[in-house]
């Protein structure tokens, strides 16, 4: 009974196009950012249970967020525009090493020319932000096939960018400042003097990073864009002769969706991991990303959270819960379960519910409206 | 009747000619489309019609010919050339935007109409913000028009035949189009709702003073509605008139009933 | 002379190893063209056929029987498995997702693949398992000719052979078969076929059958090369870019695109290769596949789309 829009009346347009026009979902979504915001680093500065230790933010939030915003970026081009990408990793191994690159100093020697392009060492934020810039320009070239192929054959091109990229970043050691080991160490998180170091510190930046990133993108999602973009993905000779430019359309889509998955991989390496090597963002990144979309929900900003959290959460719950049945299995079994799972529920649900679980709990709202009296 | 508000010409076709590989959709058909009128293509199955929307509004390019709209002439329509200019179109089998609600597919109609740019639209604020509710009033208009107020929410995907086909109007319609193409509106309809098609289509060019180029295969109905109709026949223009004279014409009740000439 | 023999021994080795690809790449051409799905998990059912056959002949020789029996049974054992995975994928997959875009359908095969992946090594193991089918010591040709002479793996003679013998019997199979027939008309139109009486989802676990029919017999090949083990997936996702080059359809295009990518990869490899780093193998074959769309998007065999509305 709490769940009723009764007496709620809207009198504007605006009133009726805003993200969430029920008053118990904004509710909701206050106490939500309350907890995020306040609520998680105060329990865990004063270490109060569930944040004894900092498994929780390390080990969950912390990766659930990156990943989160990494998943926005992917539905953007795979739920939102349509066009199927094998290659997210790809874009955040650029976001990644370009921010490294850039917060290091880059220097490349023209020596035929007679002089070098020299580019002293950035802040850590605007290197970040050129990060995700990067990988926008790299986006926009590899979606430029994407006006010619469609489908099918565009997940060929952007398996191309994948294994081109793992490559070139494993063997061209120019990106990786040519450290022996091939691995390269972020530089300090210094934030115009704040310098990010506790765990509590880097939940709270990528929090920040995250929420103001899918604000934007869910206002470009529902604005003309947005729908210039599934117009698009649903029938793109329909569009163009109501005056889409297909070019326009899908380039725009390849370059924030590179852009936000490329500030999702400068989050990886510089928050989360501290030091990585090429193998952090291969393939199967990509095909996780793809698996969060489709789980989550196709063309849906809020399911790209679900789809990150359960995709997180499945192993987490393999290694923890037959331990705690008393038949604790090996890590193998639990890798070839993951698959297991993760691979029937992709099929079930493209069967079932292609919109993911975002579309379940919608209708799940709908019903919730209704309840008790259905009629 | 209604007499056309001028004699103006907004779209000239001249010997336009199509064809695909050996098969020869269009054979210099040459017919113009004057401002303010209602149109009608008609004629058997596989003569042509529906290429020939295709080829004015630049999705299929003829092999010889020119079009000339508002004055221009072109030897061949760019698709987004042609909606610029102020030519929609609806199709044959509704190609709607299926996982996109009725309002969304309308308003994606008002893609040419949009004036802020990117930037504003990711901060949703001030100009953006006024200029996508002032949007938004006005395909709410349009939903009043078509009276499918209730299903403005329901992904287009779901509707029945007959609302998805009146969707599809509301689309073309919130481009505010001088010239409206309406490939077979009434296909698959009841009588009811062919009733109600009808109608809309004569206000909206009553009331907006569009110009529309109509296919449809209901006599009835072309005949009530049109000024002027066109018949094609293997894509062979074989008679062009008012209503009551190519109902008289040999030519064409030979076409109809398929004997040779 | 010298240059001029090295050159011929990359080409031949890179021809040879092409015709790996080629016949995972022959699994894929047979689902695209009778169904239109895009099957990202033939590598997925090479490992599985592969796992099949080698942990049933380590099991059979180890108790005693012989080799050629051991062989003949494994084979079989192997066969049967990829049977029942054709009819789970027809009956709990493709069949209820008949219909639907081809982007779901290559979606939902991603999620086959897991499955495969996941249920192989759950029940097969996951290590590394050296397969012994076929001779792996090396001819030398042309001794006179070249010093040295050429280097000619005999396996890779024994892989050319069998795909030659492969696309012969499919060509017999597609051509002369009633149920050859039918999967060309299935290919066509499905809803045409079913409506004179073709039982769609017979046909299509034919053709899945075949396809896992093929990644068998790319298995025994691969796996006397590799041993059997988990990367094979990932070789074997070069098909696809073999296909794209190839075109989507063509049988011979299945052929000749995984010769083009093999023989360029080494040729690659070994004269570009060194001053850029090394390991372009990695990913030429996509770039060319993406160079290749880019010209030629129907590939160099496959047929031109034409759009309607």
């Amino acid at each position: 009974m709490l769940y009723r829009e009764a007496g709620q009346f809207k009198t504007t347009y605006a009133e009726d196009m805003a993200i969430f026009p029920i008053r118990q979902d904004r509710i909701a979504l206050a106490i939500l950012l309350g907890i995020a915001f306040i609520g998680v680093p105060l329990l865990a500065t004063f270490r109060i249970w569930p944040f004894g230790s900092d498994y929780l933010l390390w080990a969950i939030l912390l990766p659930f967020l990156i990943l989160a915003l990494a998943a926005i970026g992917t539905n953007i081009l795979v739920g939102y525009c349509g066009q199927i990408s094998l290659g997210s990793g790809a874009f955040m191994a650029i976001g990644a090493y370009s921010a490294y690159k850039l917060a290091t100093g880059v220097h490349i020697p023209l020596a035929s020319l007679g002089f070098a392009i020299a580019i002293p060492p950035l802040p850590v934020l605007a290197s970040i932000l050129l990060g995700g810039f990067m990988s926008a320009g790299v986006g926009i070239l590899f979606g430029i096939p994407s006006l010619r192929i469609k489908g099918l054959y565009l997940a060929v091109a952007t398996l191309a960018a994948q294994f081109f990229f793992d490559w070139a970043f494993l063997r061209l050691p120019w990106f990786t400042n040519y450290a022996p080991s091939g691995s390269v160490n972020a530089p300090e998180l210094d934030f115009f003097g704040v310098v990010v170091r506790t765990p509590v510190e880097r939940y709270l930046l990528c929090l920040l990073f995250v929420t103001v990133l899918a604000v934007l993108a869910k206002n470009l999602v529902r604005g003309n864009l947005g729908r210039q973009w599934m117009a698009i993905r649903d029938m793109d000779i329909a569009a163009e002769l109501i005056g889409i430019r297909p070019l326009y359309a899908k380039l725009t889509a390849f370059a924030v969706s590179s852009f936000i998955i490329g500030v999702a991989g400068a989050l990886w390496g510089f928050v989360y991991l501290g030091s990585w090597e090429p193998l952090a963002f291969s393939i199967e990144r990509s095909l996780d990303l793809l698996f969060m979309v489709i789980i989550g929900g196709l063309g849906s900003i809020m399911g790209s959270f679900i789809g990150a959290a359960f995709i997180l959460i499945v192993p987490i719950l393999l290694n923890v819960l037959p331990t705690e049945l008393g038949l604790p299995l090996s890590t193998q079994t639990i890798t070839h379960l993951q698959f297991i799972i993760f691979g029937s529920l992709i099929c079930y649900l493209l069967i079932k519910e292609p919109h993911g679980f975002a579309r379940l709990i919608s209708i799940g709202k709908e019903k919730l409206r209704l309840w008790p009296f259905p009629y | 009747m209604r007499a056309p508000d001028t004699d103006d010409i907004l779209l000239q076709v001249e010997r336009v000619a199509l064809s695909f590989g050996g098969v020869k959709a269009l054979r210099d058909v040459s017919f113009n489309i004057r401002k303010g009128e209602i149109r009608a293509i008609i004629g058997p199955n596989g003569a042509g019609k529906t290429s020939m929307l295709n080829v004015i509004n630049g999705f299929y390019r003829p092999n010889h010919g020119a079009i000339t709209f508002k004055g221009r002439t072109r030897a061949k329509m760019q698709p987004f050339e042609a909606a610029r200019g102020g030519i929609a179109r609806t199709f044959q089998n509704v190609a709607l935007f299926k996982g996109m609600s009725a309002l969304d597919n309308i308003m994606a109609g008002r893609t040419l109409k949009v004036r802020c740019g990117v930037l504003w639209q990711l901060l949703r604020f001030g100009p953006a913000l006024a200029e996508e509710v002032e949007h938004r009033r006005k395909v709410e208009e349009i939903i009043d028009f078509l009276e499918i107020e209730t299903i403005r929410k329901v992904p287009v995907g779901r509707l029945p035949y007959g609302l998805q086909k009146r969707v599809e109007l509301g689309r073309a319609l919130a481009m505010e189009p001088d010239l409206l193409l309406l490939d077979e509106p009434m296909a698959g309809m009841n009588l009811e709702e062919k009733e109600d098609m009808s109608r809309f289509i004569m206000d909206v060019n009553n009331h907006f003073g569009t110009t529309i180029a109509l296919i449809e295969h209901d006599m009835a109905v072309v005949m009530d509605l049109s000024d002027r109709v066109a018949v094609l026949d293997h894509g062979v223009k074989i008679a062009d008139g008012t209503p009551d004279e190519v109902k008289r014409s040999q030519t064409v009740i030979d076409a109809y009933l398929g004997i040779a000439h | 002379m010298i240059a001029f023999g090295q050159f011929l021994e990359v080409l031949i080795g890179g021809l040879m190893s092409g015709v790996l690809y080629s016949l995972v790449a022959l699994g894929f051409v047979l689902i695209f063209k009778a169904s239109g799905v895009f099957n990202y998990a033939q590598g997925a059912m090479v490992l599985l056929a592969g796992l099949a056959l080698v942990r049933a002949l380590d099991l059979l020789v180890a108790n005693g029987f012989p080799l050629w029996v051991a062989v003949v049974l494994g084979i079989g054992f192997a066969a049967v498995i990829m049977a029942a995975t054709a009819w789970l994928i027809e009956r709990f997959v493709v069949g209820p997702l008949v219909n639907q875009d081809a982007l779901t359908l290559f979606m939902s095969t991603i999620g086959v693949t897991f499955v495969i992946e996941g249920v192989a090594e759950m029940i097969f193991g996951s290590d590394v398992y050296p397969l012994r089918l076929f001779p792996t010591d090396a001819w030398f040709l042309f001794e006179g000719l070249f010093p040295g002479g050429i280097l000619v793996n005999k396996l890779d003679v024994w892989g050319a052979l069998i795909a030659g013998i492969l696309v012969a019997g499919l060509a017999l199979f597609f051509q002369r078969t009633k149920t050859g027939r039918a999967l060309r008309a299935v290919a066509d139109d499905h809803l045409a076929a079913h409506s004179v009486g073709i039982p769609i989802s017979w046909i299509w676990f034919v053709v899945w059958l075949a396809a896992g029919l093929v990644a068998l017999v790319a298995a025994t090949v691969w796996g006397t090369k590799l041993g059997v083990q988990f990367s094979i997936t990932f070789l074997a996702l070069k098909a696809l870019p073999v296909l794209i080059i190839g075109g989507l359809t063509s049988i011979p295009g299945a052929i000749v695109g995984g010769l083009i990518v093999g023989a360029g990869e080494k040729i690659a490899e070994v004269y570009l290769g060194p001053s850029i780093g090394g390991g372009i193998e990695y990913w030429f074959a996509y770039v060319l596949a993406l160079a290749v769309l880019l010209v030629r998007p129907q590939g160099l065999f496959g047929e031109r789309i034409i759009e309607r509305i």
